[in-house]
This record gives structure tokens, sequence and C-alpha cells, in this order.
């Protein structure tokens, strides 16, 4: 069948037979940023597209039907306009960092797509630390945050920025435990045998209670972090700040906004690939015939189809739950998700320890 | 309590009060140097008179004349009391320490009649920009700019 | 839209809360003094809309008067109307056939209903979620498109007139009526269902914006914002007019006192107003719609009072008369402006989100309070 790792060996070969090894190497590097920022851009585009449809089909509604067939040249234009518009940068602003906080939050999630599996065999970098490493940078992005929130001389910028830090700071200790809870499962941190010990089923199912748990809490923690709603406190628009990114304008708007969108991909596809198995197509445990039919269907359409199911669950969200108040999301991460998610811990190694998972 | 018997209630409270019975509700007339302390009590006896839910002043061209519309939410009976004021020097106590509602309700019959409320804890302009001129809302209030004649 | 002023030495921040606002509440400026994120005041500027319509009705006459109140409280407007018509009746001793009594019962209920569900559509967006909207004004749709067809207006009706109504029911008015009540039971539980027991919802509006039974009675509060808080205020009951006091309802208490009990208040009288709607929908008594009166009417002297049950609360007309075809002196009562001076006590100390909340059940409509 078609896959992804087919075209990657194709590409090696011939760049090795006709440049000098070093050169090949350079030439690759280029090809996997350019392919890295096109990915980003129809990402990003396409993700902007499902949600204001998700949005419509939830409110009884159409959403943008214009622009191409079912709408789907409206972020195009949306990016164009944005393109356009006057980027003012404020006068009591520290430049500087004004202009720079938006490129850090990209570049951290361009940084975070280098150990994702996309499919079998086409990573850009197989990492031993992979899943590490992506808790880790993740982390990086808070500095960009809060470089905008202080640059911009807004004091409720300044607010919405130390809000946005403390949820995120707050939910990440809930996701690490989750992760962690199957990482205790598959004993490596290398993604490539995190997806290949799901081979014979997928996390979820095989590891079933304490999995179940693990995946409620990351999906929680993992709207959190992103800003989302219902979490989306610092960006809600009937309370009193807008959010860290109210100064920006044009296309430092534009990165801000679509690395939100890149950041809900990320955290659905390292979801996907821990809980839900990955590139890895749904066997049933020893069912050959069936594995084998399943294996028909190219490992990138697994992955990428549970990665915008689950983003599809992040965007229900949104238009389903009101907002909580800062205190009570505070509050919920520390005296709810993080006692539940050390239990879980505990409860994920005595099985694994006693052999009770499947 | 039937209009009989707060028209006696009322007369013993405050014999100086002028009745009259014709209407819905009974109109008690009263003295403005008496207001406050006829107020209190109206408030406090037997009658209970606890809710205000009509404060405003009407423009007599010789005099204005202040009203409020009592009624008590336990007896579920209704009065209605009149203060006359002289029309150039109209003053008269507040009464929203008695009844919270009338403090926003006295600001705006200040700024659309020009009564002064003694005592009231803000008195400003509530609906009309700071800067307005004038008391709209008695008769002789002209405004060749804005208002038209038909 | 929201921007601050200026930082007291004491370190209170004070900002502005509109005219211009995100939810969609009018123009109501709002200013806060903050500690923090704690609340220490809250102070209106209104004045915004003032059309001055009190002074207006001065100069026009007792048929003309009626159509400027629409524009009070454009979310009960034939409430607003049929207050001042009867007033005029009350004041002219007009019997108003039993049909047009039935038919306004009717219309008032069904404006109940239509502005309830605004203020659970805005509420629900203040509080971030914005489903709901669509939702309710799906509901709010079907009862705009029953008035058009009878009144010829989706907002500003103009049905009610001295004496009746205006015109003849459309033919298919009870049909779509009754096709209403069938649909609005099924989406009112599915309301229920996706706010009202929805945790986030109840734990942002339990316990916040307290005001007790005496506050209540003190800020002279009425309509839903009153009887959640154990007050029985409904004129409705207290004063019927119209078919009232033959049609079986509930005056609905909650005794919380909080946004919750608000919330519920509101929510349960939409039930109660189909239950009435219900009942009167197929007794339409035939006959005239209007009683006959002069063309020009001129009240005699005297004054007049006449208290209606909007969905805010009481409105009162008061009307001074000196026998002429003007009235002499015209004040309208709103219920928004009692419930606004509330808002100071019921906020204090407690976050921004909660005023916010607490804002939200107050229903205010600023032409309403600033006429």
């Amino acid at each position: 069948m078609f896959s992804l790792e087919g075209l990657t060996s194709i590409i090696h070969e011939w760049l090795n037979s006709h440049l000098p090894a070093t050169f090949a190497l350079l030439a690759e590097f280029v090809i996997v940023g350019v392919a890295a920022i096109g990915l980003f851009a129809i990402l990003g585009l396409g993700l902007v597209w499902m949600e204001r449809k998700v949005a419509a089909v939830m409110q009884i509604r159409l959403g943008p039907n214009r622009l191409g067939p079912k709408g789907i040249f409206q972020t195009s234009a949306d990016t164009v306009k944005l393109i356009m518009k006057e980027a003012l940068t404020p006068a009591n602003a520290d430049k500087f960092l004004f202009n720079l906080a938006p490129f850090i939050v990209i570049i951290v999630a361009m940084l975070i797509l280098v150990p994702i599996a996309f499919a079998k065999n086409f990573q850009i970098w197989d990492l031993n630390i992979g899943v590490l490493y992506v808790t880790a940078v993740s982390s990086l992005s808070v500095i960009g945050i809060l470089m905008a929130g202080w640059s911009s001389g807004n004091k409720y910028s300044l607010l919405g920025a130390m809000r946005s830090c403390a949820q995120i700071v707050s939910y990440e200790l809930s996701a690490g435990l989750s992760i962690i809870s199957i990482i205790v499962l598959t004993g490596s941190l290398k993604i490539s045998d995190i997806v290949a010990s799901q081979e014979n089923g997928w996390w979820i199912f095989k590891g079933h209670i304490p999995a179940i748990i693990a995946f409620v809490i990351f999906i929680i923690a993992a709207t959190a972090e992103t800003n989302r709603a219902p979490f989306d406190l610092a960006e809600a628009e009937s309370e009193l700040t807008a959010g860290f990114h109210t100064e920006y304008g044009g296309m430092k708007f534009a990165l801000f906004f679509l690395s939100e969108y890149i950041n809900i991909f990320i955290v659905c596809a390292i979801c996907a690939t821990l809980f839900l198995g990955g590139w890895m197509p749904f066997h049933m445990g020893s069912w050959e015939a069936f594995n084998h039919i399943m294996d028909y269907i190219p490992s990138s359409i697994w992955f990428f189809g549970k990665t915008i199911f689950l983003i599809f669950v992040i965007m229900w969200f949104r238009w389903t739950f009101p907002r909580l108040r800062v205190d009570q999301l505070l509050n919920l991460e520390w005296k709810y998700l993080l006692p539940i998610s050390m239990f879980n811990l505990l409860l994920m190694t005595l099985m694994a320890i006693m052999g009770w998972h499947f | 309590m039937t209009k009989e018997e707060l028209k006696i209630k009322i007369t013993e409270i405050h014999p100086e009060a002028i009745i009259d019975e014709s209407g819905e509700w009974l109109n008690v007339s009263v003295e403005a140097a008496a207001f406050r302390s006829f107020a209190e009590q109206v408030r406090m006896d037997v009658m209970d008179l606890d809710y205000l839910f009509c404060l405003t002043c009407v423009d007599w061209k010789t005099h204005l004349t202040m009203v409020y519309h009592f009624s008590s939410t336990t007896h579920r009976h209704n009065i209605v009391v009149k203060v006359k004021l002289d029309r150039n020097e109209p003053e008269i106590e507040t009464i929203c320490d008695i009844w919270r509602t009338a403090e926003l309700h006295e600001r705006e019959v200040f700024e659309m009649f020009g009564v002064i409320f003694l005592n009231h804890p803000d008195l400003r302009l509530l609906i009309l920009p700071d800067d307005f001129v004038g008391y709209p809302m008695r008769k002789d209030f002209e405004d060749p700019i804005n208002m038209i004649k038909l | 839209m929201l921007e601050e002023i200026a930082i007291t030495e004491e370190g209170d921040l004070i900002i502005n809360v509109g005219p211009q606002h995100p939810a969609t509440h009018g123009v109501l400026h709002l200013v806060l003094t903050l500690n923090g994120e704690i609340i220490k005041k809250v102070e209106p500027h209104l004045g915004y809309i003032h059309r001055s319509i009190e002074k207006m009705c001065e100069s026009l006459s007792y048929r003309q008067f009626i159509y400027v109140t629409s524009r009070m409280d454009y979310l009960s407007a034939h409430i607003n109307n049929h207050a001042c018509a009867l007033i005029v009746e009350k004041g002219l001793n007009v019997e108003v056939p039993q049909r047009a009594q039935y038919i306004r019962v009717i219309m008032d209920e069904l404006t109940r209903i239509a502005s309830h569900e605004l203020w659970w559509s805005a509420m629900a967006m203040d509080l971030g979620a914005f489903t709901p909207y669509f939702l309710a004004f799906r509901e709010r749709e079907k009862i705009n498109e029953i008035m058009e067809e009878t009144c010829g207006a989706r907002l500003t009706m103009n049905y009610m007139v001295p004496g009746g109504v205006m015109t003849e029911l459309h033919p298919d008015f009870q049909k779509k009526v009754k096709a209403f009540i069938v649909d609005f039971k099924k989406t009112l539980h599915e309301y229920n269902e996706l706010v009202t027991g929805n945790i986030i919802f109840q734990s942002r509006m339990k316990g916040i914006g307290y005001i007790s039974k005496e506050d209540v009675i003190s800020y002279g509060c009425t309509g839903p914002v009153a009887r959640a808080s154990g007050l029985r205020s409904d004129i409705r009951k207290i004063a019927p007019y119209d078919v009232y006091d033959k049609v079986e309802f509930d005056e609905i208490i909650e005794t919380g006192g909080d946004c919750f009990a608000r919330y519920q208040v509101r929510i349960k009288e939409m039930s109660q107003s189909i239950r009435i709607i219900e009942q009167l929908i197929d007794n339409i008594p035939e006959g005239d719609i209007q009683a006959k009166t002069k063309a020009v009417l001129k009240l005699p002297k005297g004054e007049f009072y006449q208290r209606v049950e909007t969905a805010r609360g009481e409105l009162g007309v008061y009307i001074v008369s000196e026998g002429a075809a003007q009235p002499y002196r015209i004040k309208f009562r709103s219920p928004g402006f009692s419930n606004l001076s509330a808002l100071d006590h019921m906020v204090r100390g407690y976050k921004i989100g909660d005023f916010i909340a607490a804002m939200g059940t107050l229903d205010l409509v600023i032409p309403d309070i600033d006429r």
C-alpha cells in the first residue's frame, strides 16, 4: 500500500546517489524544514476551518460556505487579511521582546513536532527520550507567553499572561503524571518503542482502568494547557482582560493564533500516540486475520484519523461548556486532578508489576 | 388594613396631615418640614409600609409636589404621600437611609426638577450629562435648539 | 471599551466597564473600584440612551403615547403597551371585551417567554458558553413569527390600544401557538440538561451575588430578583388585571437569594407561562376586539396608577391628568432602575467574574432604566 516511509527512502537514496554525503544531509535538512513549515501552514488553515465548521454544526448554522466548496478557502482569505493589517507596536512596549515573543512561541511549536511519529518510520528524529523531550520543550512556550504579556506595556496583558502561565504550569503536572502512567507500561520513552508496544492493542484497552483514568485526566489537562475553553479565562471576551496577545495585530497575531491550533494538534498527537496507538492500526490481540485487514489502511491515515478525532472532542468541549473562574480552575488542578493522577500512577505501577494488564 | 383603619392610624400619628380618599389609594398630604418624621413612623409603625415603589415630582406651575407611593409587603395596603414644595427653594429631607431605593430615585428628581434633598449621601446628576444646566422636567424649561414646539 | 483610569494611593484600581459592552446588556457604564480582584464599589453612570420619554409624552395624546413606551423595555414591548392601555381604560372606565382580554394575556405571556429566552442566552454567553445563544434564538424566532403575522412587527409590536387590541388575530394564530407549546416543552428540557444541570454553571452561580429579603424590600427590587429572595411580589397575583384572576398558575418563590436562585426562578417562570397559555389558547371567546371609545380621549382630572408584571418586574405607570387630551405628567416606574440600585450591594466583596454573573442574572435592559 501507499506509505510515507517509501517516500522518505526514495528521496534519501536519490540524494545520496547524486550528492556527496554532507550535502545530501544538508539538503535533507532543508527539505524537512520546508515540509515542517508546510505542515504548519496546512494544519493551521485546516484546523481553523474545522473549528468554524464544528462550531456551526453545534450552533445549528452553516459556517463559512462562500469561499471555495464548503468554505475551505476561508482561512486563506483570513490569512491574506492578517498579512495586510497594520501591526502597531505600543509606545511603551519593550520593542525587542515584543517582536520576539510570537517567534518564540512558534519555534517551540515547531520543535515539539520533531519526535512525533506521523506514520510508520516517518519521524524527523526518533529521540531516545522522545516523550520527555516533548513535555520539556512545551514548557518553554510559557516563556514566550510571559514575554508577550510583559512587553506589551499593558497592565491587563500582564495580568492575563500571568494567569495563563499559572494555568499552564499547574496543568503540566497532571499531564506529566498521566504520561508517566503509560511509560510505566511501555518501559521506554522512545516514541517508536511506545507505538511498537501497542502492536497487539492500544494502551487504552490494554491498560483498562488506570489507562482510562489517565486518558481522561490527560484530555482535561491538555485542554487547560492550550488555553482552550472551558479554561480560556485568559482570553475571555466577556471578562476584563483580553489576554496576553491584546496588543498584537497583523502577522504577529496570526502567529499566536496559529500556534494555539498547532499546540492543540500536538497535544492530541501525543495523546493519540500514548493512548490510542499512534500510527498503529486497530489490532485485537492475536486475531491474525483481523489485524492483517486493518494493516491495509495506511498508517498515516490511522494517525491523522485519531488525532483529528481527539481535536474534534476538544472543540466539542469549547462549544458546550461555560468558562471556569480562575480560582476554580486552579482548585480543580491542585485539589482534584493532581491527587487523582498520583493515585492513578501508583495503581498503574501496581498493575504493571503484577502483570494485570493485557 | 382598610382605608378607614389607615386613615385613623395616620391621623393618630400626624394630626395635621390632610387625607384625601378619592382615588384608588389613600392620598396623604404632609408638610415638608414634618415629612421625615412622618416617613420614619410610617415605616416602623403597625402600618409597616416597607416598600417604596414610586418616587416622583409633579410641577404645578406655582409649586412643586413630591409624590411618594408606599406599599406594605405584609399587609398589602398602599398609600400615597404628597409633599408640597416651594418652587423657588425646593428642599426636602432625604429618606434614602430608610428605603435604600430612594437613593437613585431622588437623584433623578434632583436633576429633573431641581429639588434639593438634604443629607443625601451623593446628590449629583444621574442621567443627564455632567455639565447640563437647567431642570428639564419643569414646565418652564426652554431649549430652543433641541425642543420643537408643535 | 475597557480601560483603566487611575490607581489611587491606597492601591485601588478604578476601571470602566462599558458603555460598549461585549455582553448584550445595552449601553450601561459602570465604574468599578477594585482592590486586586475584589470589588469594592460599583457605580452606575446612566443616561446613554435617555430619550426623555416622560417629557415627550406630555405633548402626545393618549392614543399616541403608547407607541413610545414599547421602546422602553423592548423585550417586553407588549406588556409595556398593556400597562398604558390599562391605565387609559381605568381613567375612562372602559370595559374591555373578553376576547381582547384573552388575546392580551396570551400575547403578554408569549412576550415573557421570549424575553426570558433572550436573558438565558445572554446569561450563558456572559459565562462563556456560546451555543445556548443560538438555541434560544431558534425559539424566539418562532415567537417573533407568530407576532409578525398578527401584529405586523417583531420587536415593537404596538398592538394594544385603549379599549382592546388593534386588529383581529391571524387565522393561523391558534395553530401556531399550539405547535409552539409542544416544541417548547421539549426544548425547555434540553435547556435544563445543557445549562442548569452543568456543574460548571452551577459552581459559577451558586453562592454569588447574595441579597437578603430585607435588602430586597429596602432596595425596591421587583420581579425575579425579589422572588428569588423569598418576597412575594408578582403583580399578576397581588393586583390581577385582565384575565389573570381566572387562570391557574404558581408564583415561583425561591429562598436562595443568590444567582442560581434567580436563574431557577426565571426558568420555572417560563413553564408557568406555558401553563397559562395552554389554559387560554383553546378558550378564546368570540366577540369584539376593541371597545368603542371616542376618537380623542381625555382622561378626567385626577391621578391614576397602574402596575403590571413585565418580564423584569413591576412596571408602574403614573398619570396626572388635568382633563386635557395630553397627560399633564407621566412617570414610568421601571423595574430595572431599582434592580440596578441593588447591584452595588450585591457584588461587594466578590470577584470580577462573579460580578459578570450577578449582572447577568439581574436581567437589565438599559433603555428601561434610562427611559
